[in-house]
């Protein structure tokens, strides 16, 4: 080696020089629950239960999301319409409950591809988020259908 | 000594400890920023604005830890030793200027603790007490990779502060004094040392960065060979103690070495501004108060070179470590003295001939 390759110090003030640049460099971070990553248009994100165009739920509770579920992350119970709720149900059977386990659902969509009735999808911008307790990852009903659309955003 | 000049020099004292705990603490702040920010992250920013609160949390969370002292341990010596630490680190800064002279009123107030005719040994004297701080903690903790950091912060302390002390020498064959206050006043405007001992400036640097036990010297602590070193055994505030022994005294280290090379409270056109006042005590006061103002910011960019440099550089091994100090750094510190020597020798020849 050279004298000025064993001094050491020109590769150091190099080094040093390295470290400044990514110092001033724009940093990589997001600031994951202020700002969100940009995210593809078929991300499939948190589930959700979809409505039709008249506000009553698509779900029939057939079974097949269920059936096709890889982690059978999926559990429901299906009833009858009764006279009276044909704007809430579309079809005459109807899930009671509806439950989607967030810590085994593995988000592969596989759902959303069975279900005849177009009911079930998975969103590309909303995520299931972190919780403290277990009982708060199984999702149901009350979580998963869409809200309702109110008269104002119809 | 009047009372005015008592209850002044007790009150600086606080000061100048609080400001000296106060930079330790946001130290660790800005350690961690730096380093985020050197490797593209952002860097702790919850808690409080930009995360400036985050000292108050670590701190915090190290009072609550569990404060554990393991069953076969020196019970006593355990605890002295964190606590040396930082009463040595908390000491040495007693010496250093951080300032001209205030004139207020009548009287004028020194920008020191005390202004005592030894400074710089006085400095060197209580540094190195610190590694009895560390020695202790390491032998107290009754276990064999703590005796292994401490005995390495030993011999490494012992070994870098005969060059350090050596490449010093040169600067006091400058000055002739070994006050710091004396020091810093030779070094008026852009007249500082550094110009004279470049070679001496950069061996101090290099043994400044092992008598503080940071990277690329680190090794009485290094994590990956020793889980730690010296501190492995402790815990909650003691622990904080250790580190917080350690940033006052990059701190100290930082000041001495602004005092020394960097030209302590002086800048360029400093004269020219005080003479700018057509009150002398109000330019005076103008120029003291811009000079701690530009002590602190040497300091400061002292502190972020340690920094910068610890987030850059790898951890040498220990026979290199020992190499560097012995064969390279002490000729490297008598040969610095030579030349001064010969260039005081030649300066005075040429002037008085």
């Amino acid at each position: 080696m050279t004298l000025s390759e064993r001094m050491y110090l020109p590769a150091i003030a190099q080094g040093l020089g390295i470290t400044i640049k990514h110092f001033f460099k724009k940093k990589a971070t997001i600031n994951y629950p202020e700002e969100t990553r940009q995210r593809s248009d078929i991300w499939r994100g948190l589930h959700v239960l979809k409505r039709d165009e008249n506000g009553a739920e698509r779900c029939t509770a057939c079974g097949l999301c269920a059936v096709a579920c890889p982690a059978e992350a999926i559990t429901m119970t299906a009833g009858e319409r009764k006279k009276g709720e044909e704007h809430l149900y579309r079809e005459e059977k109807y899930a009671v409950t509806y439950e989607v386990n967030m810590l085994r659902c593995i988000f592969c969509g596989l759902c959303e591809e069975a279900c005849p009735k177009a009911a079930i999808f998975l969103q590309d911008d909303k995520l299931a988020p972190a919780r403290y307790e277990r009982d708060e990852f199984i999702y149901g009903k009350d979580r998963l259908v869409e809200p309702l659309k109110t008269t104002e955003t119809k | 000594m009047d009372s005015v000049l008592l209850i002044y020099k007790g009150i600086y004292i606080l000061a100048i400890f609080g400001i000296s705990l106060l930079i330790a603490t946001y130290s660790t702040y800005f350690e961690r920023k730096i380093a985020a920010f050197i490797q593209d992250r952002v860097g702790p920013n919850r808690a409080g604005p930009m995360g400036l609160l985050q000292p108050l949390a670590d701190a915090g969370k190290l009072f609550f830890k569990e404060e554990f002292i393991p069953a076969k341990a020196n019970k006593m010596l355990f605890i002295l030793g964190p606590g040396i630490a930082m009463l040595v680190a908390a000491m040495s800064s007693a010496v250093i200027p951080f300032g001209d002279t205030l004139i207020i009123g009548e009287t004028s107030f020194d920008l020191i603790a005390i202004d005592v005719n030894i400074g710089i040994l006085y400095i060197f004297g209580v540094v190195s007490l610190g590694v009895y701080g560390l020695m202790i903690g390491g032998w107290a903790s009754n276990n064999k990779f703590s005796l292994l950091g401490a005995i390495r912060a030993a011999s490494q302390n012992i070994s870098y502060e005969l060059a350090m002390g050596l490449s010093l020498i040169a600067v006091l064959m400058l000055s002739g004094s070994l006050s710091l206050k004396v020091i810093a006043e030779q070094q008026t405007g852009f007249n500082w040392n550094i110009w004279y001992q470049p070679l001496g400036f950069l061996i101090f640097l290099i043994c400044a960065f092992a008598e503080t036990n940071r990277t690329p010297f680190d090794l009485p602590e290094s994590e990956a060979e020793l889980i730690g070193g010296y501190h492995t055994e402790y815990s909650s505030m003691k622990l904080g103690m250790y580190l917080f022994a350690e940033y006052i005294n990059i701190f100290v280290v930082s000041a001495v070495m602004s005092t020394l090379y960097f030209g302590a409270y002086n800048f360029p056109f400093m004269e020219n501004l005080r003479n700018a006042f057509d009150d002398p005590v109000l330019g005076n006061n103008v120029v003291t108060i811009i000079g701690v103002a530009v002590m602190f910011a040497k300091i400061f960019a002292f502190i972020f070179f340690f920094m910068w440099v610890r987030w850059t550089l790898p951890r040498f091994r220990y026979d290199q470590l020992m190499k560097l100090g012995w064969n390279i750094l002490i000729p490297l510190a008598i040969l610095n003295i030579l030349l001064t020597g010969g260039g005081i020798l030649l300066y005075e020849y040429f002037t008085n001939g």
